[in-house]
């Protein structure tokens, strides 16, 4: 039996880059199951936080702390970037990437790939390069590369940025699957009604401080401050 | 202009002869450089992927260095591996100066660097693109060079192809390494150089045709099987 790899708890984590706070110092800890959606204006922090938690950037203070090794750790758990990756292959190569990285030959790596690639809805030519994909199908390879090696936890950030209405639909429809088949998901976003579809929980971040985490319907119901509160109107965040 | 025009028809008349002479030298030619394209290609793309992925102290000293070495001196470096595989030399053991062998490793000398900095520019441009994929994925060092070089390889072609543009080219470090000695070390550079030398222009430009016929051919080969050109490719 497999420990899993949470809780994740960061302890007063936070990131300079050019002598600049981007952000912190940033506690929580990540447990349970569900979404947790991360939301801010502009700036806020949001896609550094993410990176954080996942690795991918230098912590200058604090920790951030898994429950297990950082080489088991990592490669359970899995990021979608706001521009899709696109490697210089096949749809069906790049989704089945990191399984191969994984030392599973080709074609049982391709084959999983066009599994899940059918799981999302990517009806695009799979033998055609990956450059050729619409928006919406180049998340959606993404997604689909992301949950081949069926990540515990899975960060997304803003992966619907750029999506139009459809295919933001279908991205939802995905990422609540996997929630229900026990991923841990977190994911920020600009769109509030997204939010208030998905997120089971909600961290609201200002100026690279998480200012309200709460729970989505407490969350919405009655925002604690005047910045989220400001955020959930739409008005201007002084 | 009038020996111009008697380099191109003797230079016809020798293709179409298939003159065994011109055959020879050719062939030489083409096994010289191939083989030392290779054997810099298996040096300069690794090496240039690394440079590329690798932070590392001096690193940007290395790869200053590594620019500059695109531009060694044919003759100088000739010179080097002359006074290594001379007779009194550190190598004069093993009998090599004077061979194709000699010539390869002359060119290896000075294509490598040339292959390892091209390399170097196309594989960076392609890790800031993937960098954060393959943290994000956990590939390990060598996995993260490999995919670079895979995805990249139709850049590292071109790299490969310059180098051995330059290396096909070549008369400088291999007439000294060779000795342009008929029937062992004439390739086609030297064997110009040679007619040059003699006043048989028309001879010397009917071998600089075959010359840069054959590098054409070899770069139009390379790209039609590699189907750099062809339509939503990438």
């Amino acid at each position: 039996m497999v420990s899993p790899i949470l809780p994740l708890t960061l302890d007063a984590v936070e990131l300079r880059r050019g002598g600049k706070r981007i952000l912190g110092p940033v506690s929580l800890t990540l447990d349970g199951e569900g979404i947790t959606i991360v939301l801010g204006p502009n700036g806020s922090g949001k896609t550094s936080l993410l990176r954080a938690m996942h690795g991918l950037e230098w912590i200058n203070r604090g920790h951030a702390t898994w429950n297990g090794e950082a080489d088991s750790v990592r490669a359970r758990q899995a990021f979608v970037f706001q521009t899709p990756v696109l490697m210089r292959r096949s749809v069906l190569d790049c989704i089945a990437y990191p399984l191969r990285l994984d030392g599973i030959d080709r074609r049982r790596a391709r084959d999983r790939a066009a599994e899940l690639a059918v799981s999302v809805g990517l009806n695009a030519t799979l033998d055609a390069p990956a450059q050729v994909l619409s928006g919406g199908e180049r998340q959606k390879m993404a997604l689909a590369r992301a949950l081949i090696r069926a990540p515990e936890v899975l960060f997304l950030d803003e992966p619907c940025a750029n999506l139009d209405m459809a295919s933001t639909a279908e991205i939802e429809t995905i990422l609540a699957r996997t929630r229900d088949a026990g991923t841990r998901i977190v994911m920020s976003t600009h769109n509030i009604g997204q939010a208030r579809r998905l997120a089971d929980d909600v961290i609201f971040l200002h100026d690279g401080r998480i200012i309200e985490s709460a729970r989505r319907d407490a969350f919405f119901a009655g925002p604690g401050t005047l910045e989220a509160r400001a955020h959930i109107n739409g008005d201007l965040i002084p | 202009m009038n020996d111009i025009f008697q380099g191109l028809s003797q230079a016809m008349r020798l293709v179409l002869a298939f003159d065994p002479g011109l055959v020879e030298i050719t062939l030489r030619s083409l096994h010289v450089t191939v083989t030392a394209t290779l054997i810099a290609s298996a040096i300069g793309l690794p090496l240039g992927a690394w440079i590329a992925v690798n932070r590392f102290r001096l690193r940007r000293y290395a790869i200053a260095v590594l620019n500059a070495l695109m531009g060694l001196p044919p003759v100088v470096v000739g010179l080097f591996v002359y006074v290594i595989l001379s007779r009194a030399g550190p190598l004069g053991v093993l009998g090599l100066l004077f061979t194709p062998t000699a010539m390869i490793i002359a060119q290896v000398i000075i294509i490598t660097p040339i292959i390892a900095s091209i390399s170097h520019q196309a594989i960076r441009e392609l890790w800031a693109d993937y960098h954060d994929l393959l943290i994000s994925l956990h590939a390990s060092r060598s996995q993260r060079i490999g995919t670079l070089i895979w995805d990249g390889r139709r850049a590292l072609m071109t790299a490969a192809l310059a180098g051995f543009g330059r290396a096909i080219g070549e008369v400088g470090a291999i007439m000294i390494v060779g000795g342009n000695i008929d029937h062992a070390t004439r390739v086609l550079t030297t064997a110009i150089a040679l007619e040059t030398g003699k006043g048989d222009f028309a001879l010397a430009l009917a071998l600089g045709f075959v010359l840069i016929a054959l590098a054409i051919a070899v770069n139009l080969a390379l790209h039609i099987l590699s189907g750099t050109e062809r339509g939503s490719r990438w």
